[in-house]
Formats: structure tokens, C-alpha cells, sequence
């Protein structure tokens, strides 16, 4: 097995569990009980496709799929950031409804 | 939201993000980029600053109004396409402009195209922000 042969095989096994990572935090996502728990499972998602995105510039030796990476990991720190502030923001709006009747 | 570890981790983010968003503005023509995803890359560092220290410390970091930013980018985009009518060329049409040797290659080209994409720069940016900020205020 030369070098390439066993690139090529491991990006295409990173491939695959990545795929394989996005699909169980989905299920997450769709079962999830509460807000948090999907939070978490949108956030590992966006993890998992920036390093899907790493694994594509190997395999198709494009450098644009660094840059989607990037610009994912610094959108999806946003989104986290604010979801997080949404979920406190209603945790506080359901104590004040409790707080009035 | 009050938490130090957003805060910090914020101040190191955004100027990443402003860097990167400056990074991506000027790379745009020839390569994945340009002022629209630039734009948005720029308002994402301020929207995460306004989310971790609140609007007002935002819009005193941004030093003026996000509307004002957004029209001085259409006035410079507006320029950018009309500069074309005085060289006798349509409306929008790019103009070129080589500094130094063209022969040898050894040359920086400058064009109203890099001047309309900072006008698309800037209009994404100020809009962009304003919405976010009204938003912010809102709640």
C-alpha cells in the first residue's frame, strides 16, 4: 500500500464516521426533550461538517473547503451563543408567568 | 448574558473575525470571496460582541450609526458604476487601471470592481447590523 492508497483510504473512513456522527446527533436533534439537548446536537453537527469540510479539501485538493470551515466553526459559534441566550431568556420569561397568577 | 467566559472569548473573536472578514472582502474576483460574504463575516463579529456585552457597548464600539455605514456603502457602490460614464463605457462597466510594467507582468491592477465590492461591503455590513441591533432592542 503505497501513501496515497492509505490518504485516500483514511479520508474516505473519516468520511464516513463523520457522516455517521452527523446522522446520530440529528436523531438527537429530532428527538431531543428539551431545547438544550437540541442545542447540543446542532452544535456537534456543525462540528462534525466543519471536519467534514477538512476531509473534503484532502480528498478533492481544494483549498475553498477550508474557508467554508472556517467561516462554519466562527457561524456556529455564534449560533450557539445565541441559542444559549434564548434558552435563558425563556427559562426567565416562564418564571415571571409563574411569579403573576 | 453575563458570562466572563463569553466576554473573553468574544474580544478574541472579533478582531478575528473583522481580519477575516477584511481577508475575504479583498481576495473576492479571483478567488471564493468578495463584499457580500465579507460583509456578513464583518456584522457576525459585532452581532457575537453585542450578544456577550449588550447593544449599546456594540453600537459605541461600531462609533456611528449602522444606517449611516449602510447608505456610504451605496454612495461608494453608486460611484464605483458611474465612473464608467465618463470614460464613455456603459453604466457598471469595470474600469482598469495598471500601475507599472504591463510587459513583464510586474504590475498591480486596480479597478472600480474593488471599489463597487467594498460598496457591497459596507451597505451588508451597516444593514445587516442595524437589523440585528433593532432586534437586540426589541426583546
Amino acid at each position: 500500500m503505497t501513501s496515497g492508497e492509505f490518504l485516500s483510504l483514511s479520508v474516505e473512513l473519516t468520511l464516513g464516521m463523520v457522516i455517521i456522527s452527523v446522522a446520530l446527533a440529528f436523531f438527537r436533534l429530532f428527538r431531543g426533550p428539551s431545547l438544550p439537548d437540541r442545542v447540543v446536537a446542532l452544535d456537534m453537527m456543525t462540528v462534525a461538517i466543519v471536519a467534514f469540510c477538512g476531509a473534503a479539501a484532502v480528498l478533492y485538493e481544494q483549498v475553498a473547503f477550508l474557508d467554508v470551515g472556517l467561516v462554519l466553526a466562527l457561524v456556529g459559534f455564534l449560533a450557539t451563543a445565541a441559542l444559549a441566550r434564548y434558552a435563558e431568556r425563556r427559562r426567565l420569561r416562564k418564571e415571571e408567568e409563574k411569579e403573576q397568577p | 448574558m453575563n458570562s466572563v467566559i463569553l466576554r473573553v472569548g468574544t474580544r478574541f473573536l472579533v478582531g478575528l473575525l473583522l481580519i477575516f472578514s477584511i481577508h475575504m472582502l479583498l481576495r473576492g474576483h479571483n478567488e471564493p470571496g468578495g463584499g457580500f460574504i465579507g460583509g456578513l463575516i464583518g456584522a457576525i463579529g459585532f452581532i457575537l460582541y453585542a450578544i456577550a456585552c449588550g447593544t449599546e457597548d456594540a453600537r459605541a464600539a461600531l462609533r456611528t450609526a449602522p444606517e449611516r455605514i449602510a447608505m456610504a456603502g451605496l454612495g461608494v457602490a453608486l460611484l464605483a458604476g458611474v465612473l464608467a460614464a465618463f470614460f464613455g463605457d456603459p453604466l457598471f462597466t469595470g474600469q482598469w487601471y495598471f500601475i507599472g510594467d504591463q510587459k513583464s507582468g510586474d504590475y498591480i491592477p486596480i479597478s472600480t470592481v474593488l471599489v463597487f465590492d467594498i460598496g457591497v461591503y459596507l451597505v451588508v455590513f451597516g444593514s445587516i447590523l442595524s437589523l440585528v441591533f433593532a432586534l437586540e432592542e426589541a426583546i
